[in-house]
């Protein structure tokens, strides 16, 4: 493999990791707030055929954009009825609507299966886009994937540096906490539930108008994407950046399958396509490694000082989810 | 300020919580209100600091009724109040815990809430760090953290609930300290305790609380056999030292280690005799809890040998099956959540706790069964209530009445943590019932007079290092709160190594 192509590749790596980390970094607002909302799959799906479809009948790609977060709004808006106000469980109605946003989408979109249609183009940023190697890596991108850069900055800035951040992140902490601090617990939940879902729902179109242009039903290969995502929100331990190196890790590895395939011939196709999958899951079997009794006990006959170095990384590594999260919250009567 | 509280009144269904209360208190006061658990003081207090609305009566501040929807409303209002769970939130930075709910834009500004955290902070002698997280903290470090904040958001009134259950002595010390300052800068303070103890120590004024009513109240000097009158409706006698020759061996442990991530315990020698009381005292996550779990096989020991009876097998690497089978029982310190299941009826409890006839359940025997057990250990529920529906000091009881008849050894974290003065009778009388056929308990308990009052012999945790069996005679709450804090160890070793 040439210097350029391994660079192409690699920048092909940035750019389909963007519906990915719309997908994570919403989802991550939502669980922060303490809503889960696992339609994500699902959700996907409806918002990459409708936004395909919007901007198929408009001829504009904003209103696709738009219609994709508008749907993954509606949706969010759904969990956050059934979970906020009717308390019910959010694996229960979540997992539900997975199913049902899906089988919508493949209906709904039978129409418009495989025609033509409008696509995002790319635009490399003068000057910088001819930087050697960082220019290509970097800055010949389109809109959606320089937008995933900075919704991973900004929704770092949110949560960690402004007041309204902290306070999403004790929303699903401890929300009677929250509470007596004077914010209005399930307003804001469904406030976030619905903003994540929007930013979630732009993964749809970023697909369907951008990576992986057009809308071919069963066949689009996004079915799976959402389940995936709700992984790398664990994985990334609620955290944007490292939920984005999380979602970077994975097209990686989506990346080298294709890669490999032609230097392993021997290897079935289908290996190299599902392998991602299982090791995503031992990825995040060995960060939180460190909860496991038995690693503790192995530990303790290592010297002190190794086993409190070994321990430090093992505790940084550990990612807790939100205390509250998928609890409903009641003021006392 | 001046601060009255004028027939509050509240009910939930038929019970009434609040009947129709009115209390004046004035500037610089430190008020103490004192009632079993179920009397009504939580629900007085989260009426007056915005959690709850009261059916009818009002809040009077320097004249001026006042009208307190929320508890952000109340703390607009000066009213300040620490939960008896510390409300924060663990996994964030301490100066992120501090600035959250602060009034101010959208970006905080740090370098102020900083320096005023810090000032604040020395004022009281405080030694919080800003930028540890908050779960890594005490409880005792979490209120102080709160008082300060509720200090920095202008509290003029000061409402804490039960805040001297789960800390250290050294803290409570503290804690007290800093409240006799703020009251003579003119702070009010409203202390709701169920220990007689504190309310002695430190209110200047005292009311109390009994099935909704205010029944009394007291100024300083306190007679005390009054106030448990008044509390109680009767008088109340707490229990004595039984003193029962220990017996047989029941847990030899020799040069015992357990591990956690965090902490090592190392080197521990302790045998326990049938008819033994062993108190266990240290700051929390000085290793107490890490120690009498793998005491019953909860936690596997990295070394040593942990043997039962007069055995000389060791019992590593066995489960806690095993330990049960040989006669050891655990009773947790999170009561609903480990010991019962929640949403089971007492009912459902006391079938899976005996040995059934058939697979199938014989309604009738189980209510029988049921009825017996209430009876026999005075719990006050019926046999289809759910536990989780029953005050802390009967789920205590109910976990005391699933205990197997037959047990040589009962470990114990915190046996009467937060529940008030009859249920503890009633539990340590239960206890040393069992003491007295011939069981030994162990138990863990950050309350430093329940150690002294009901055990023989007393061990220290400090950082994973233990004191050998120090025979609780010779010492006091001083002493052992010393040693707690990791003071007079060197004369201890010196004493025991001659």
């Amino acid at each position: 493999m040439t210097n350029d192509a391994l660079l192409f590749g690699l920048s092909g790596v940035l750019s389909s990791s963007a519906p990915i980390l719309f997908g994570v970094l919403g989802e991550t607002i939502n669980e922060k707030a303490g809503v889960s909302n696992l339609a994500m799959n699902g959700m996907i799906l409806l918002s990459a055929m409708g936004g395909f479809a919007a901007s198929l009948a408009t001829g504009s790609l904003g209103l696709g954009f738009l219609a994709g977060a508008a749907i993954g709004a509606a949706v969010a808006l759904v969990v956050a009825f059934a979970s906020i106000t009717l308390k019910q469980s959010q694996v229960a109605v979540g997992y539900v609507l997975a199913m049902l946003c899906r089988d919508l989408a493949y209906f709904l979109g039978n129409p418009i299966m495989g025609m033509p249609g409008p696509r995002l183009t790319l635009s490399p940023i003068p000057g910088l886009s001819s930087i050697p190697v960082f220019g290509t890596l970097l800055f010949r991108h389109d809109v959606v994937t320089y937008s995933s850069f900075l919704l991973i900055f900004l929704s770092w800035f949110y949560m960690e540096r402004t007041k309204p951040g902290i306070m999403l992140k004790g929303l699903g902490e401890n929300p009677r906490a929250a509470y007596v601090r004077g914010a209005n617990v399930n307003r804001l939940r469904y406030l976030y539930t619905i903003a994540g879902g929007a930013i979630a729902g732009l993964a749809g179109p970023i697909y369907s108008l951008s990576v992986k242009a057009g809308w071919k039903g069963t066949i689009s290969g996004l079915d799976g994407i959402g389940w995936i995502i709700l992984s790398i929100t664990i994985f990334g331990g609620w955290r944007p950046f490292r939920a984005a190196i999380g979602a970077y890790f994975f097209s990686l590895l989506q990346w080298m399958g294709l890669v490999l395939q032609p230097l392993m011939p021997n290897v079935p196709s289908q290996v190299l396509q599902v392998a991602p999958f299982p090791l995503m899951i031992l990825t995040l079997l060995l960060v939180n490694i460190g909860n496991a009794e038995w690693v503790e006990r192995s530990l303790s006959h290592l010297p002190e000082s190794v086993r409190r170095d070994i321990a430090k990384v093992l505790t940084a590594l550990n990612a807790t989810p939100p205390a509250a999260l998928g609890q409903p919250f009641e003021k006392d009567e | 300020m001046t601060i009255e509280l004028r027939n509050i009144s509240k009910h939930f269904g038929a019970l009434k919580a609040n009947d129709s209360i009115s209390l004046t208190v004035p500037p610089g006061c430190i008020q103490g209100i004192l009632g079993e658990n179920g009397a009504g003081k939580s629900t007085l207090m989260k009426i007056f600091s915005g959690f709850l609305k009261p059916d009818s009566g009002e809040i009077v501040f320097d004249g001026k009724s006042l009208k307190i929807d929320s508890p952000d409303d109340a703390i607009r209002l000066g009213i300040g109040m620490l939960h008896q769970d510390p409300l924060d939130f663990p996994p964030f930075r301490v100066i992120d815990d501090f600035i959250v709910g602060s009034p101010g834009g959208i970006v905080p500004d740090r370098r102020k809430a900083l320096a005023d955290f810090n000032t604040l902070s020395k004022q009281f002698g405080f030694s919080l760090s800003a930028e540890v997280r908050v779960g890594s903290l005490t409880v005792g470090e979490r209120q102080q953290l709160e008082i300060l904040r509720l200090l920095w958001l202008g509290a003029k009134v000061l409402i804490l609930d039960e805040p001297t259950t789960g800390i250290s002595q050294a803290q409570k010390e503290i804690l007290f300290a800093t409240l006799k300052t703020l009251a003579d800068q003119g702070m009010t303070v409203f202390f709701v305790s169920h220990k007689l103890e504190d309310v002695e120590a430190l209110c200047t004024k005292a009311a109390v609380l009994r099935q909704g009513a205010l029944v009394g109240s007291m100024d300083r000097p306190f007679d005390k056999a009054a106030l448990v009158r008044m509390m109680f409706g009767r008088e109340v006698e707490l229990a004595s030292k039984s003193s029962i020759a220990p017996g047989k061996k029941v847990l030899t442990i020799k040069t015992g280690s357990v591990d956690s991530i965090r902490l090592r315990i190392k080197d521990v020698n302790l045998q326990v005799r049938a008819g033994e009381i062993i108190g266990i005292a240290g700051m929390e996550g000085s290793g107490q809890d890490l120690f009498l779990r793998a005491c019953g096989g909860l936690v596997e020991p990295s070394g040593g040998q942990f043997c039962l009876d007069e055995s000389e097998t060791p019992m590593n690497g066995k489960t806690y099956h095993d330990y049960m089978r040989q006669g050891v029982t655990y009773l947790p310190a999170a009561r609903l959540e480990k010991g019962l299941v929640p949403g089971m009826s007492l009912a459902e409890h006391f079938t899976l706790s005996v040995k059934p006839k058939s697979a199938f359940i014989d309604k009738k025997a189980a209510v029988a069964l049921s009825n017996e057990r209430i009876a026999a250990f005075n719990i006050k529920g019926r046999p289809d209530s759910p536990v989780e529906s029953l005050s802390g000091g009967n789920q205590q009881r109910t976990l005391l009445s699933l205990l197997p008849e037959i047990a040589s050894l009962i470990l114990v974290e915190h046996p009467t943590r937060g529940l008030d003065i009859e249920s503890t009778i009633y539990i340590w009388g239960k206890l040393k019932e069992r003491c007295t056929a011939g069981t030994a308990i162990l138990f863990i308990s950050s309350d430093l007079d329940e150690i002294l009052r009901y055990s023989d012999k007393v061990l220290v945790f400090f950082a994973g290092k233990v004191t050998p069996l120090i025979a609780s005679e010779s010492l006091n709450v001083q002493k052992l709160g010393e040693l707690i804090g990791g003071v007079g160890w060197d004369a201890l070793e010196a004493n025991n190594n001659a």
